[in-house]
């Protein structure tokens, strides 16, 4: 008999949608069904057993070629590459769970690596407005039971985030929100007419990169001032009644997307968001959230910042102390200004997402890709480590959009000998302590020399 | 496993009544023994040193989803405020360190358990996640109950068995400790932008009054015979004028006597007390009435209390009392993080600077003081800086050293810049009283050990508890006359012995022992109703599964559980 898994978390974005149900076949080898799930989610578990998986670590030969090699070898391989680089950068992490996550701090603390999430070339700039300006959120289930008035900004759910308007924010009727659909306000704010947008009850085309004087105009509004005849291409009237919509809301959510965060403005984009969301709390109750793309893409992030105080762009290179300084210490500028030697692609593809000119730099050193699929990363890699798919074959905890953590579970086992990210590192860690330990042993120690330390109490 | 024994130290133990005498200590396999009954220890020489337990911190927020947003939107906590690394992992951060700093910090302080002061029950795995992060302390976590759905609809119709049960399902669903109640009926009314200022406030829809909910907080307490009491943060914190609520809530309590097998005898543990003792009508005329309060904890046994004790330090606050931390950003106007939690709670992060420049700072440094210093039981009022909102808790042993020397306060208000208003607003001047460090040692592990119904295996040194040792080099026979010696010794300990391990030595991290989750778990009858209750909420207004709300037990640490049976 078939088996059927219920109350299974997706493994694809930020909306993270934990009510699938897999069934599994007889062996409990193939996936043959997936319920409940987008088309996007479906797909992810259909593929783990649909096709053909690595199942070996892959070398890179002179001739071009791969080779399969023990997961001893490529753990070996990649702590060599760790030990002898000055300046190592591990990057990605938006599709793996928390566990790894962990243990590849633990590994970039180690070898004094650049630790980096795809944060870097996403919602990083919401992080500089949030070190500036705060964030006034609320997690997914309070905007489903409360919300009367929703803005989605610079967002397209329809398309990146499938189920978000029926499980949290549009459709559903929650516990002050009875009649679901009916009882809420829709707002689109986007320079596309998206899909989102037509189901929007007022969709305000804005001047594509004008979304700040947008804000403007409507924190002048709610704050009781003048404003122009027409403001980033809406008009005078249509930004009256929308604030008063705001204003008069019982509970709002404001969700934004990439539209905000990667069009002129960027991080201040963000910022003036929030503080309209903190304008609007003198009136009646208003929240903001950021629609994080990949399913965990929030969880290092969390992670980090519990081992280190920051988020992204984690400079472990000194060794005794982390820093943080996008633009410095991001991934895309470092190797853009070639500052990096080595190169570790973590559960995303860089190969894809990076400028060519950064891909060009990183490629001169060696690039090692851990990740369950073939993707153009894996492609142009010197080591490709296979792990199991989280969600699929790992479990794990993740982190939703609003940083609530779901814990994911298995539903089959990986293709056989295939580990976890999270093994993988720990078992890389190991290695590179006995490298250090061999070569403490030779008396040739990388360690700083000794002398007096500053006095670091505050 | 190895022997060991600490020599002729000046034992400090007030679960045993030890005041100061000295005393050889065993220890063997983890716990504390008899000293002859040891065939060949190694020795630890504490001649001329205090002996006492390991710290027990009753109220501090150490991890979970509130902390770590503290950690993640304030980079300037970390630049130029973070000590190089000298342990196995980095430590970073000041006001809210890092995982693995605020491990290291504890033990060097010779503290062994922390008691996470809020847990907002829909993030219980993120809590276990940092719990698994942080070394060598032992650490349980409250979930937050004052403003809970169920909880509210269960009180409302006076349903105490009903809300037992599902107290008791929460305990176990999130591995929690005991009942936290933040600003009762407060942080639902934040749901809609509004509060519950003061005890009879209406909760919006729900038609509860916050007074019924920690009324019936402490019959479901007592009910469950739980090694804590209900936890309480009043209604109306850090406002000028508010002790008059905060002694409408200490009333509560009246009437109720505590029921348990713990040794607990409070009902209720009110905390940061410093935040909600304050007259005057407005942050220009406000004035301490720390006495008032104080007459009436003094007066009543069944209350507990700690101090909330400002350090006048640049720091973090963070609460689950939502509407509050919306408030003070509109004082300070600095950034302002806010998550509200589905059907459970809510909780605001609000950077803030206490300075002796600011009246209000130096009015409330005075009143936190004056709460120990006023009180007449310290096995009933507890040193904390409500860690990090009034304070770091690494600022412990400068708060020692105020309450052990009238010199070391004199210091501290000669920085003061409004020094005669701040002597005219509060009675620290006129109090000459210095704590020994019998009293010490009740207000940091043998007090907190006992309200929290852990002091069978906390906070002392019989045989038979866990050998949890910290050794300050501090001659009680020949004080030092400069009490900033007196803070260096007590940030520094000499040793901590941490489950039998040597842990601490001089002052520095040489191992870490296992740390633990301390949770408790509750036997109640099955109840049918509290199941239905529960599964429909689940499938209606939570936006995560029931089946992936529990948290798995694989992402449970290194457990120690407390078993409480309610159906014998």
């Amino acid at each position: 008999m078939p088996k059927k898994v219920e109350n299974v978390g997706c493994p694809y974005c930020g909306v993270c949608c934990d009510d699938l149900v897999v069934t599994v076949s007889d062996d409990g080898k193939k996936i043959l069904e997936v319920e409940n799930a987008c088309a996007i989610g479906n797909q992810i578990f259909h593929h783990a057993t649909g096709g053909e998986r690595i199942r070996l670590p892959r070398l890179r030969q002179p001739d071009g070629s791969y080779k399969e090699i023990s997961y001893d070898e490529a753990v070996d391989y990649a702590a060599k590459v760790l030990h002898n680089a000055k300046k190592p950068l591990i990057y990605g992490f938006g599709s793996t769970n928390c566990e790894g996550m962990a243990a590849a701090a633990k590994v970039a603390e180690k070898a004094g690596a650049v630790l980096d999430n795809c944060a870097s070339i996403c919602h990083g700039s919401s992080f500089l407005a949030i070190f500036d300006n705060g964030y006034p959120s609320c997690t997914l289930g309070e905007t489903k039971n409360r919300a009367d008035v929703i803005v989605y900004w610079g967002a397209n759910p329809a398309h990146a985030h499938p189920r978000h308007m029926s499980r949290y924010s549009i459709f559903p009727r929650g516990f002050f929100t009875g009649k679901g659909h009916k009882s809420r306000k829709i707002i689109v704010i986007d320079p596309r007419h998206t899909d989102t947008a037509q189901v929007a009850d007022i969709y305000l085309q804005v001047k594509q990169g004008h979304d700040y004087e947008l804000f403007d105009a409507f924190r002048a509004v709610v704050r009781g001032h003048e404003i122009p005849d027409v403001v980033a291409g809406i008009k005078r009237e249509q930004i009256l009644e929308v604030a008063n919509i705001l204003k008069k809301a019982r509970f709002g959510t404001i969700f934004y997307g990439m539209g905000l965060c990667h069009s002129d403005g960027r991080n201040h984009n963000v910022d003036i968001a929030i503080s309209l969301t903190r304008d609007l709390n003198d009136f009646t109750k208003w929240t903001i959230m950021a629609m994080r793309g990949h399913y965990n893409i929030t969880g290092p992030g969390a992670v980090w910042s519990w081992q280190y105080g920051y988020p992204y762009c984690l400079d472990l290179t000194k060794r005794d102390i982390a820093h943080m300084n996008p633009g410095e210490t991001s991934s895309v500028d470092l190797a853009m200004r070639d500052e990096v030697d080595a190169f570790f692609n973590v559960g995303t593809d860089a190969g894809a997402h990076f400028p060519i000119d950064a891909v060009k730099h990183l490629k001169k050193h060696p690039w090692i890709t851990v990740d369950p699929n073939i993707c153009m990363a894996s492609e142009i890699s010197d080591l490709h480590i296979p792990v199991g798919i989280v969600g699929v074959e790992v479990p794990g905890i993740v982190y939703r959009m609003d940083n609530v953590p779901i814990q994911y579970r298995k539903v089959i086992d990986p293709p056989e000998g295939v580990i976890s990210d999270e093994e993988l590192f720990e078992r890389i860690h190991k290695r590179l302590c006995e490298l250090e330990a061999e070569e403490a042993a030779k008396g040739q120690v990388k360690a700083a020399p000794e002398g007096v330390r500053a006095e670091s109490e505050p | 496993m190895s022997e060991l024994l600490i020599k002729n130290g000046f034992v400090f133990d007030p679960l045993q009544g030890i005041k100061g005498d000295r005393m050889d200590i065993g220890v063997k396999d983890g716990r504390i023994v008899e000293a002859g009954a040891l065939a060949n220890p190694k020795t630890i020489d504490a001649a001329g040193m205090t002996v006492m337990a390991g710290g027990v911190d009753i109220h501090s927020h150490v991890v979970g989803p509130k902390v770590n947003v503290g950690r993640l939107f304030r980079p300037e906590d970390k630049l130029f405020k973070s000590p190089l690394k000298r342990c196995n992992r980095m430590e970073m951060g000041f006001s809210v360190p890092s995982t693995f700093k605020t491990g290291y910090d504890y033990a060097r302080m010779g503290y062994v358990f922390v008691n996470e002061a809020a847990m907002p029950p829909l993030h219980s795995p993120h809590v276990h996640e940092e719990i698994r992060d942080t070394p060598i302390i032992d650490n349980a976590a409250m979930p937050v109950f004052g403003n809970n759905w169920f909880t509210l609809e269960y009180l409302k119709n006076n349903e105490i068995e009903n809300n037992a049960a599902y107290t008791a399902w929460l305990l176990r669903a999130t591995r929690g400790f005991g009942i936290k109640v933040v600003n009762p009926g407060g942080s639902e009314a934040w749901g809609w932008g509004l509060n519950c200022e003061h005890i009879h406030d209406p909760v919006p829809y729900f038609d509860i009054a916050p007074a019924e909910i920690v009324k019936g907080l402490i019959e479901t307490n007592e009910y469950l015979g739980l090694p804590h009491s209900v936890h309480l943060h009043c209604n109306n914190l850090g406002n000028p004028g508010n002790y008059t609520d905060t002694l409408d809530s200490l009333r509560l309590a009246e009437g109720y006597a505590p029921k348990n097998e713990f040794g607990r005898e409070q009902v209720m543990h009110v905390t940061h007390l410093q935040f909600h003792a304050y007259g005057g009508d407005s942050w220009k005329n406000v004035e301490s009435r720390t006495k008032e309060i104080m007459d009436y904890v003094n007066a009543h046994d069944n209350i507990t209390v700690d101090m909330g004790q400002v350090t006048l330090d640049e720091t973090t606050t963070m609460t689950a009392d939502g509407p509050f931390e919306h408030h003070l950003r509109a004082g300070n106007n600095l950034k302002w993080a806010n998550v509200d939690v589905e059907l459970e709670t809510a909780a605001g992060v609000v950077p803030y600077v206490y300075s002796p420049k600011i009246k209000a700072s130096t009015v409330q440094w005075a009143v936190g003081l004056e709460i120990a210093l006023m009180s007449k039981d310290l096995m009933r009022t507890f040193l904390t800086t409500d860690h990090p909102n009034a304070g770091p808790f690494t600022r412990y042993p400068r708060v020692i050293t105020w309450l052990m020397s009238r010199a070391a306060r004199d210091a501290t208000m000669k920085t003061f810049k409004w020094l005669d208003r701040t002597i005219e607003s509060t009675s620290i001047d006129g109090i000459d009283r210095e704590l020994g460090l019998y009293e010490i040692a009740q207000m940091t592990r043998a007090g907190p050990a006992k309200a929290l119904g852990v002091s069978n295996i906390y906070g002392g040194l019989a045989p038979g508890m866990d050998a949890d040792v910290a050794v300050y080099a501090l001659d009680p026979e020949s004080m030092p006359s400069d009490p900033a010696e007196i803070e260096k010794v007590f940030g520094r300990c000499a040793w901590l012995v941490k489950d039998g391990v040597v842990t601490v030595r001089d002052g520095e991290v040489v191992a870490e022992p296992a740390k633990r989750t301390v949770w408790v778990d509750v036997k109640v009858p099955e109840n049918a109703q509290v199941q239905r209750d529960i599964y429909e909420h689940f499938l209606r207004h939570y936006s995560v599964k029931l089946d992936n709300y529990s948290l798995f037990e694989e992402h449970l640490h290194n457990p120690r559980v407390i078993e409480v049976d309610t159906t014998q």
